[in-house]
């Protein structure tokens, strides 16, 4: 079997798994630093990003302010101490990003231009036109290839991580292209694999986003953290899940039910006003707008639509100017993929999901509690986003910890020897299962794409924007159901090269994991918090939830949870107040 | 009662053809699909070992481009309507070697990519504390259409130069150059030129225009590569008019 070995290897050529390695390299620019993808890096999600990363930058602007909405945006589930360096370290971030050539939207006087958000109190989004996860994905990719002690690994797909002695060693990898599978030792690995939404019907992640990552490391012993909190984004278009950004109501655009009424208004979100006002009505954060949408639907006040209820996102009073300026990908794929102008036309649009705020459980530096792994992203939990992510904060946290993990697993590897001899004989065994399970299968007859619809199905009918008990126990059943009729799946390709259906049965094992862990974690936690409603517990119960659900899979398939409490460092637990009472609490403090 | 359009789809695989073969498939005619929807509909349902990129299903990945009757396209932005009543001919990018069904090779651009620099050079780089460089909307505007390449390769599978000589560069690697040479940033405009000058492919490109036409993202490569031509012409008679190095 073929060896390779770098020092740090990492899964994930995306916003964060490039942003680590630069960390890398200019650490310790003698470390050996690897970067795996299965797709080419410039393929990767990030690349879909398009409202904005939030840093403070301008004057009147606080760092306690971006920490307090990221905080409250979060029903006060996340760590305060790692938000705290959170928002210290975004804007120096951002701005490194601008050095490198990231073509940020500017001011007339030249300086970087910056828009409101959902959920932010001030305006401190930064944003390259509607396109700055794209923009800011190139300009990390071509940056890295100045660097020559960043190695590619593009079109090769992760399988198994590699441990011993209680530490990650290195991992298993199918090169795509030709079929080859080896062993990839390494002194310290990253996960920076991104989300999982495709475990979901609807969703605006790309096809490879399968919870990869975190099911490598659930695999591998490490625990993962708050996976039941799952966001759903109020506007995506019908049929294709594609993201409408949050920008558009940011710079001025409506929420309308089937009578034309705004009505936010209703959930406790603010009054109408013409202009946006911030944290306020359709600048509330995304949890709530979801749940302002199921309940308008359930009062008979959506549009019915061939791909279920809708709400209209009104922007035609923007004007076409305004709309091409700041908000060309939206037109762009209006007029592309849903053949209406929003110059002119209501957008339809209904809750998608879109992000996961739980992940792979990381301390402030990005380190899991498995030796040698990291991990950094939406991969990640560490958590800054808390039971509700803000928009515009994701992209930040891609490059803050990105960082962060980067530099730690230089430290870490720097101080490693290389792997021992135990480690190979586990990538044998696990070739070997990936030839036999997969590629050298007959028989079974179970469609991979069968049992994918199913479980989507059950996830969004058990673990969607409203859960019980019952609900959520019928999708734990059928997802066991699933595990147990995965070995029977029938293959169609016998060929080694580019097969890809050999890595989408792979993902397919990965997504029944990662569901598993999704489900199991929201049956344990009975109250509602953020974007986990349970509708048998409605309210938050900060007496036994205030803390982070871990969950652990035992070595024979079972499953297990632990609690972790929240870090609270200067904001005690409180409201989440949104709208007109926000107005008022804010003129009151000044 | 359902109706259906017939895909004629590329296939190959190294181990079993000599040579990509076409094979058909009947696939539920919809509005709303795109020629990529037929595609999964295919692997899902009828043959899953139908090899094929995609990934972000919006256009901005860049993964999915193939040739659709002829023409270099996103599949995830073409409408089947588009070729009703069919048949759909769906091959791989044009003038790349083919891995597998519609999966082209690329590791070229890859490297054509790295080799004309496609990052910030500076004689000096400024600390970040003292914050960014100050661009105008205007200076942003002189590149900001360069930078909206997305890698996706249809200009290249549009590109008859490329077709007839693989060394060079390419639309898209020169319209990245470009980027960042009209950024007010960057320095290194220089260091590009006597990359892409030394070879003669850009001379070759006869102002066609492919590029720019089949582009999803409005780049304007072909423009790319005529400011670089004619840049390129006054460097090298100025070098005539003054031999001792004036600059």
């Amino acid at each position: 079997m073929d060896i390779s070995s770098h020092d740090v290897l990492i899964i994930g050529g995306g916003g964060a798994g490039l942003r680590a390695a630069i960390a890398v390299a200019e650490v310790n620019p003698r470390l050996n630093v690897a970067v795996i993808s299965k797709v080419y890096p410039m393929r990767s999600h990030t690349v879909s990003a398009e409202g904005g990363a939030a840093a403070v930058i301008k004057t009147g602007d606080t760092l306690d302010d971006h920490a307090y909405d990221t905080i409250s945006g979060g029903d006060w589930l996340c760590d305060q101490d790692a938000v705290e360096a959170f928002v210290q370290e975004a804007p120096e971030e951002l701005l490194r990003l601008e050095h490198w050539g990231c073509p940020w939207s500017r001011d007339p006087d030249g300086h970087i231009a910056v828009r409101a958000f959902g959920g932010m109190k001030k305006e401190r989004t930064w944003f390259a036109a509607d396109k700055t996860g794209f923009h800011m994905l190139h300009t990390l990719f071509q940056t890295t290839l100045k660097y020559t002690a960043i190695a590619r690994y593009d079109e090769w797909f992760v399988t198994k991580l590699l441990v011993d002695d209680n530490r990650v060693q290195g991992v298993v990898a199918i090169e795509i292209m030709s079929g080859k599978i080896q062993a990839i030792t390494a002194k310290a690995v990253i996960l920076c694999t991104g989300g999982c939404g495709r475990v979901f019907p609807f969703t605006t992640n790309a096809n490879i986003k399968n919870g990869d990552g975190m099911a490598l490391a659930y695999g591998a012993g490490a625990p993962l953290k708050d996976m039941e909190f799952v966001q759903y984004h109020p506007t995506g278009l019908p049929f294709t899940g594609i993201l409408i950004t949050e920008a558009a109501r940011a710079e001025g655009g409506y929420m309308l039910n089937k009578d034309g009424y705004r009505y936010l208004q209703d959930y406790n979100l603010g009054t109408p006003q013409p202009k946006p006002v911030l944290r306020s009505m359709e600048l509330g954060p995304r949890d709530r707008l979801c749940q302002a949408f199921v309940k308008e639907m359930e009062k008979g006040r959506t549009i019915k639509g061939p791909y279920g209820d809708v709400v209209h996102l009104d922007v035609r009073h923007l004007g076409e100017k305004l709309i091409n300026t700041k908000l060309p990908f939206v037109r762009e794929l209006c007029l592309k993929y849903q053949n209406i102008d929003p110059v002119k036309e209501l957008i339809p649009v209904r809750p998608v999901v879109h992000y996961m705020m739980g992940g792979v459980s990381t301390n402030i530096h990005g380190a899991t509690p498995l030796a040698g792994l990291y991990a950094a992203g939406e991969v990640a939990c560490v958590s800054i986003n808390g039971a509700n992510r803000l928009g515009s904060n994701s992209l930040p946290e891609l490059l803050v910890f990105g960082a962060r993990a980067g530099r730690a697993a230089a430290e870490f590897a720097s101080t490693q020897k290389e792997s021992n001899g135990i480690i190979l004989s586990q990538a044998l065994d696990e070739t070997k299962r990936v030839e036999a399970q997969f590629l050298e299968k007959t028989g079974g007859r179970e469609r991979i794409a069968t049992l994918r619809e199913e479980m989507q199905k059950a996830m969004e009918n058990g673990a969607g924007i409203y859960r019980t008990h019952s609900s959520l126990a019928e999708a734990a059943a059928k997802l066991r159901e699933l595990q147990e009729r995965f070995p029977s799946i029938t293959l169609d390709d016998r060929s080694r090269t580019f097969n890809t259906e050999l890595t989408a049965a792979v993902e397919l094992g990965f997504m029944l994991d990662v569901g598993e862990a999704i489900v199991q974690s929201a049956l344990h936690r009975t109250e509602s918090r953020g974007a986990h409603q349970r509708t048998d517990y409605p309210k938050r119960d900060d007496e036994k939830f205030l803390a982070h659900t871990l969950i652990y899979r035992n070595a024979d398939g079972s499953t297990h949870g632990d609690y972790l409490p929240v870090t609270i460092t200067r904001w005690p637990p409180g409201e989440r107040v949104y709208g007109q009472p926000a107005q008022a609490a804010q003129a009151k403090g000044g | 009662m359902a109706e259906t359009i017939k895909l004629e789809v590329t296939r190959y695989a190294p181990e079993r053809h000599q040579a990509p073969t076409s094979q058909s498939f009947e696939v539920p005619y919809r509005k709303d699909w795109v020629v990529l929807d037929a595609l999964n509909y295919i692997k899902d349902n009828l043959d899953g070992s139908l090899s094929y990129r995609w990934s972000c299903r919006m256009g901005i990945c860049g993964s999915c481009g193939m040739m659709v009757n002829g023409e270099p396209k996103l599949t995830c932005a073409t409408f089947l309507s588009k070729y009703a009543p069919g048949p759909v001919r769906v091959e791989p990018l044009r003038y790349f070697p083919v891995v597998r069904d519609l999966i082209i090779e690329m590791t070229d651009f890859m490297a054509k990519l790295r080799s004309v620099k496609p990052w910030i050079i500076r004689e000096e780089e400024k600390p970040l504390s003292e914050g960014e460089y100050l661009q105008t909307p205007e200076q942003l505007d002189t590149y900001k259409q360069f930078s909206m390449c997305i890698n996706c390769m249809l200009c290249y599978a549009a590109c008859p130069v490329y077709g007839l000589d693989p060394l060079f560069s390419g639309p898209a690697a020169i319209a990245l150059a470009q980027r960042y040479n009209l950024d007010s940033r960057d320095q290194g405009a220089e260091e590009r030129m006597g990359i892409l000058s030394q070879h003669a492919g850009i001379w070759g490109c006869t102002f066609v225009g492919e590029c720019t036409r089949v582009c999803p993202k409005h780049v304007d490569p072909a423009g790319a590569i005529q400011q670089y031509k004619l840049t390129a012409a006054k460097e090298w008679f100025k070098s005539l008019l003054m031999p001792w190095g004036a600059k």
